[in-house]
């Protein structure tokens, strides 16, 4: 295995008397997409900004590329994109200018007008930074943080106020910096975002990481319970699906049954069992668990709370 | 390792940043527009009988208005640093651009440059248009006056820095560098009255940095050498190095 991209060592920061990030370590590969989440307020922009250079822990070790992000900042920042929370530019900068201004900064750059035609921004070229829609605007950052062609990118909070549309184009473009070989390293407390999105997540509450793995691996460790709903009106179904090895509980709603169990072969054994009682079934889906599930389930709250 | 990018950086950020004030209407026409029309407005009321007057108040006159317009000018700029940087801030435009290799340093010297151009281009204006209709105006000499503006601004500008770090928001931050600047006027144009001021004013105003601003102007448009007011020079200068220290101790990027 290549060494990681990101280390993040027993990191603690503070704010006066509240602890942000408290003794959180994790490590990014090269080439994926690392995902931190979490609510909001529980350390993840802190984390991020700490692992950017923009803030210092006072305990722990970070190292990106094998470097220090405060000490040897001007060399880092040359191989990283920044995408920062909220963040804003001039009202009346146009686009072409911003990219332009970034452009000049950087040793290295990509075509600032092709790239913007990749972004979809080639028509907003000359408009001013403070008419552009929400999600131009996060386009236009996104833009910025590619400008200089980096190794590794930060994504803090990319799509929170897009409208569901617009959220759906920005992970595509998403996936596309991860297809140039690119890390990213994302922050988001949208938990279908993680799931759609990440290779790796880390859970974040109250400043430490409660657990990290693929978004499947923390769902089939935490939640490994799956629900098949089914509609019949065979008299029989729910004794039969009690009677099956991998069945947990049977409940009925209306003309529905939910049948709840753990395993691999449970979606088989119930299709078995329709099919071998030659039951009638109006409705059939299953019902997988999500990191929403994992969340709730290792915090005790929703992620919405 | 490239020498020249943080100067490239620093030459395009600051053309950037003059357009973008250029764009602002209010602005560009509070800061440049209004101060040279109010001159050219009151030199035109009073022209004629500035140029003949031969009391005192005319001959104090003939000196203090285009010294105090200089002065207001320069904390017009003043005022314009104070809300652009608590905007920005309040905006996370600081903190973004910090998160490039423009680099803290190149970010502020940037908005000081634009700053001094835009005080530079209104002044020069204001002298073209006093040529024109001040009584006073046709041997004045422009490039010392212009720089003797510059270094008054650029000194009061590090008190707007202080200004800028210590106050939170975009909303409070220009009154507050406005009743802070404002308060200094009395003290600061004191030796262009035709009176004495009492003593414990004149011991005030010795303590008010726009005071050695106002004694370097009203020197330079008579036509004094710089050697004549190197106190004022050297004041103005450890004002600078002071508010500057202390800002850069209470500056916060967001």
């Amino acid at each position: 295995m290549s060494s990681p991209v990101i280390r993040v060592s027993g990191i603690r920061k503070t704010y006066g008397t509240t602890v942000a990030v408290d003794d959180v370590s994790f490590e990014v590969q090269p080439g994926e997409i690392f995902g931190l989440i979490g609510p909001n307020g529980a350390g993840k922009t802190t984390t991020m900004e700490c692992v950017e250079g923009l803030r210092q822990p006072e305990r722990g070790r970070i190292e990106v590329f094998g470097l220090d992000p405060t000490r040897d900042a001007r060399a880092l920042q040359d191989r990283i994109g920044v995408q920062l929370q909220e963040a804003q530019l001039q009202k009346r900068i146009k686009v072409w200018e911003a990219v332009d201004l970034w452009a000049s900064l950087y040793p290295t750059t990509v075509d600032g007008d092709r790239l913007l035609d990749q972004l979809g921004l080639t028509e907003k070229r000359d408009a001013w930074f403070m008419t552009l829609s929400g999600g131009q605007k996060q386009r236009l950052f996104i833009a910025l943080a590619l400008i200089n062609d980096p190794e590794l990118v930060f994504l803090d909070e990319l799509t929170t106020g897009l409208d569901p549309q617009a959220r759906r184009a920005i992970w595509d473009l998403v996936r596309d910096i991860r297809e140039r070989g690119t890390t990213v390293f994302l922050t988001t407390h949208l938990m279908e975002e993680a799931e759609r999105l990440c290779d790796h997540v880390a859970i974040i509450e109250h400043g430490r990481i409660i657990d990290h793995d693929t978004p499947a691996g923390l769902v089939r460790r935490h939640c490994p319970e799956r629900t098949v709903v089914v509609a019949t009106a065979h008299d029989d179904a729910a004794s039969r699906f009690r009677a099956l090895p991998s069945v947990d509980t049977v409940t009925s709603e209306d003309t529905r049954l939910r049948v709840r169990g753990c395993g691999d072969d449970l979606v088989t054994e119930v299709i078995h069992c329709l099919s071998e009682h030659r039951m009638r079934v109006t409705e059939f889906r299953t019902e997988e668990p999500t990191l929403e599930d994992v969340f709730l389930k290792l915090t005790g709250r929703s992620i919405r709370d | 390792m490239d020498v020249f990018r943080p100067l490239r950086g620093l030459c395009k950020l600051t053309w950037l940043e003059i357009k973008i004030f250029v764009r602002e209407p209010m602005g560009f026409i509070g800061s440049v527009a209004i101060p040279v029309l109010m001159f050219v407005v009151l030199s035109r009321m009073l022209g004629r009988r500035l140029g003949e007057g031969t009391s005192e108040i005319f001959i104090q006159l003939r000196v203090g208005l285009p010294v105090v317009a200089a002065v207001f000018i320069a904390i017009n700029t003043v005022l314009s640093l104070v809300a652009i940087i608590s905007i920005y801030r309040e905006g996370g435009i600081l903190k973004r651009l910090r998160a490039t290799p423009l680099g803290p340093v190149t970010i502020l010297v940037t908005h000081v440059l634009v700053k001094l151009i835009l005080t530079a281009v209104t002044v020069i204006l204001m002298l073209l248009a006093g040529r024109r209709f001040y009584p006073a105006g046709a041997d004045v000499p422009v490039v010392a006056f212009t720089l003797a503006l510059l270094l008054s601004t650029w000194s009061i500008l590090s008190i707007g820095f202080i200004i800028a770090s210590v106050v939170r928001t975009a909303r409070f931050a220009p009154p507050l560098g406005s009743l802070v600047l404002s308060s200094m006027l009395p003290f600061a144009f004191s030796g262009l009255l035709p009176f004495e001021l009492p003593p414990s004013m004149q011991a005030v105003s010795r303590f008010i940095p726009l005071t050695y601003a106002v004694s370097l102007l009203s020197g330079i448009w008579q036509g004094d050498p710089w050697s004549a007011h190197l106190g004022d020079v050297a004041a103005l200068v450890v004002v600078f190095a002071v508010c500057t220290l202390i800002a850069s101790r209470l500056f916060r990027w967001e």
